[in-house]
């Protein structure tokens, strides 16, 4: 039998519909409908129509807040760090060891982050990072279980996603674009920030999308630097769902945390949208 | 090297006593990693009861030795899964497909596991090294709910603090001087744990109030204390002893066990009660009725009842076992131990936990805006 052209597109669409409805649109629509109910007795879920649990959500600002500014601020200095690595490797550094070089960027995130993150605990505890600074006279620091030992987890464990779109982005930078600038007289600081940074922009647009999104979720880092003290929305919700088991506030709490991260990314989105309308403006004069 | 052997010297580097180099070394891993998933033992099917069995216990509680020896026994290896709170255990095995066979709950949590049909009766053909006779009664009792046994006592404790005493101007004995010198001296240094009934319950000992106190108006003050020192903890965690260990923390809410094996390797470190009272508690093995694997289950628990092999447990994790043919095979230091054996009157003290505090949603929620705050 011969499948008409309309049959076969739902056939083909068929899996990936399936795949969205099953995983996305359905587990979604049980935390929306778990949101409006109440805690059961013993804990769980007992289905009730309240806005009780998003009335209760005050309560959790100070978690809100604490992602809200280390999701951003760990994404700009993911990027702080990994654009100048990226640029070195992709334009700077003698082909010869370019592979060597990236090899060198892969291989600890083939470690699985939370060994990774484990070290940390080693590194930053008071026999670690703070008994070199006192050896070394540099007053008594303490690290572990503070947002700055959140900040570094963060930065060390998301680099490589940062990393690596801008270094792709980068590398196929047209070298002529350069030399053309040189021509025309202009100092390799604009050529800089004219040519190159802009080029680049995409890379950096991806990468920080990656980073933040995952940031905004983020669980094992707090959870195993923060030591109970620098709490994301993550750790709270975890908490609700074991420890509290409230999974009425819990599902509020993730619907929020959806809203909220949708309403970032848009403004994210019209943000870049406006900068590349800027530069084609600048390209036309 | 021997798996034992192997087992103690990971043990020794997680607490932070030994270097990484010296763990790295003695055990030969950094040049072995990959020789070591071929070696690994694959015997099947001993005795019929698989090749795993799953434990949910907590931390520094079970002996490696003896559950190596369990599956050299069986072949069945234990795999153990530990845990900070009750709370989060019940939830866990609540929320379904959890997988274990045997589950470590404390006292005031069985009730609630019997009455959501969580965990079964026991079977005690199945469990020949179980004497009733030789339990306590005070510790066993929580373990029959309505004429039926559906726990047995693992080991009995207290809940207490352990500090650095080099740290301390004077000795802490109450619950008072741990929050108090929390937000002064050793600001920075103490942790709580990440556990509603004790963190809750010791705040509300400073008040004077009950351990199990869930009055809304009582609580309110307990978690007004808990927000208040917050800022001075070191963590809210349940697995203390690396941070006490490593110098980073000074003080902590602690259990009977921990402070034995805290203090037993740095005799600096003590272990107190507080006057105004807390918590005295039972552990107990239990098989949840979603157990995969329940002859395992079985199996596991009457090797663990032999006296002999419990007698090695409570050498391992410092906590009294409340079996007379356990007791008998104690040594004198060990029996007359104040920190196993806390003197009577610091007992009398001391509450069971109750089983309101595992459902109250009021003390579910404190302990959780504690921790977001």
């Amino acid at each position: 039998m011969a499948l008409s052209n309309r049959q076969a597109r739902w056939l083909l669409l068929g899996p990936a519909g399936l795949w969205y409805a099953m995983l996305l649109v359905l587990p979604l629509a049980v935390v929306l409908v778990y949101s409006f109910g109440e805690r059961g007795a013993a804990g769980g879920y007992q289905p009730a129509f309240t806005l009780a649990q998003y009335a209760n959500l005050a309560t959790r600002w100070t978690a809100f807040k604490n992602t809200l500014m280390l999701a951003p601020l760990g994404t700009v200095a993911a990027l702080l760090i990994a654009y100048p690595l990226a640029y070195f490797l992709a334009v700077r550094v003698n082909p010869r060891w370019r592979t060597l070089l990236l090899v060198l960027v892969i291989v600890p995130f083939w470690t699985s982050i939370l060994i990774r993150s484990y070290a940390w605990i080693f590194l930053l505890g008071g026999r670690g990072i703070p008994a070199l600074l006192a050896d070394l006279g540099l007053g008594d620091w303490r690290l572990i279980n503070t947002p700055f030992a959140v900040l570094v987890g963060i930065v060390y464990g998301y680099m490589p996603l940062m990393f690596f779109p801008i270094y792709v982005s980068l590398e196929k930078l047209d070298r002529k674009l350069l030399e053309a600038a040189s021509d025309l007289g202009s100092p390799p600081w604009r050529s800089f920030v004219q040519v190159t940074l802009p080029l680049s922009l995409p890379g950096v647009a991806t990468g920080s999308m990656l980073v933040f999104i995952l940031l905004m979720g983020e669980y094992l880092i707090p959870q195993m630097l923060g030591g109970g003290k620098v709490f994301f929305v993550g750790n709270a919700l975890v908490d609700l769902f074991l420890q509290s088991r409230n999974w009425a506030f819990g599902s509020a709490m993730s619907v929020t945390l959806v809203a909220v991260m949708l309403v970032v990314v848009t403004l994210y989105m019209r943000f870049l949208k406006r900068i590349g309308a800027a530069r084609e403006d600048v390209g036309l004069m | 090297m021997k798996k034992t052997d192997f087992m103690r010297e990971l043990r020794r580097y997680h607490k932070g006593s030994v270097s990484r180099r010296h763990f790295l070394g003695v055990t030969g891993l950094g040049a072995a990693t990959a020789v070591m998933a071929g070696s690994l033992p694959m015997r099947a099917f001993a005795q019929g009861i698989g090749d795993r069995v799953s434990m949910a216990t907590w931390p520094n509680y079970d002996d490696p030795d003896n559950l190596a020896a369990f599956q050299d026994k069986t072949g069945a290896a234990v795999q153990v899964n530990v845990f900070g709170s009750n709370e989060e255990m019940f939830a866990k095995l609540q929320a379904g497909g959890a997988g274990w066979d045997v589950v470590v709950a404390t006292n005031y949590t069985i009730s609630t596991y019997v009455g959501a049909k969580m965990i079964e009766p026991l079977d005690l053909s199945k469990l020949p090294n179980y004497d009733a006779a030789a339990f306590e009664a005070r510790f066993a009792g929580p373990g029959t709910v309505d004429g039926k046994l559906y726990a047995i006592p693992k080991l009995w404790g207290t809940t207490g603090m352990a500090f650095d005493s080099t740290r301390a101007a004077q000795p802490l004995d109450s619950w008072k001087g741990f929050f108090d010198i929390t937000r002064t001296e050793f600001s920075g240094r103490t942790i709580i744990h990440d556990y509603q009934l004790t963190a809750i319950g010791n705040a509300l000992k400073y008040f004077g109030y009950s351990f199990n106190s869930v009055d809304p108006k009582e609580l309110a003050e307990a978690e007004k204390l808990l927000i208040e020192v917050k800022p001075h903890l070191f963590a809210i965690t349940s697995d203390y002893q690396p941070a006490m260990r490593n110098g980073d923390a000074w003080l902590t809410m602690c259990w009977t066990g921990d402070g034995k094996q805290l203090n037993r390797d740095m005799p600096e470190i003590h272990y107190a009660l507080g006057k105004e009272g807390g918590e005295i508690w039972s552990d107990f093995y239990c098989i949840p009725t979603s157990a995969p694997n329940r002859e395992g289950a079985y199996a596991l628990l009457n090797f663990l009842l032999d006296p002999q092999v419990n007698a090695r447990e409570a050498l391992f994790h410092g906590y009294p076992v409340p079996d007379s043919r356990v007791e008998a095979l104690m040594s004198d230091e060990m029996r007359n131990d104040p920190i196993l054996h806390p003197a009577a009157d610091l007992l009398s003290a001391l509450e069971f936990g109750a089983a309101v505090t595992l459902t109250d949603p009021n003390r579910a929620e404190i302990m959780a805006r504690f921790k977001a705050a």
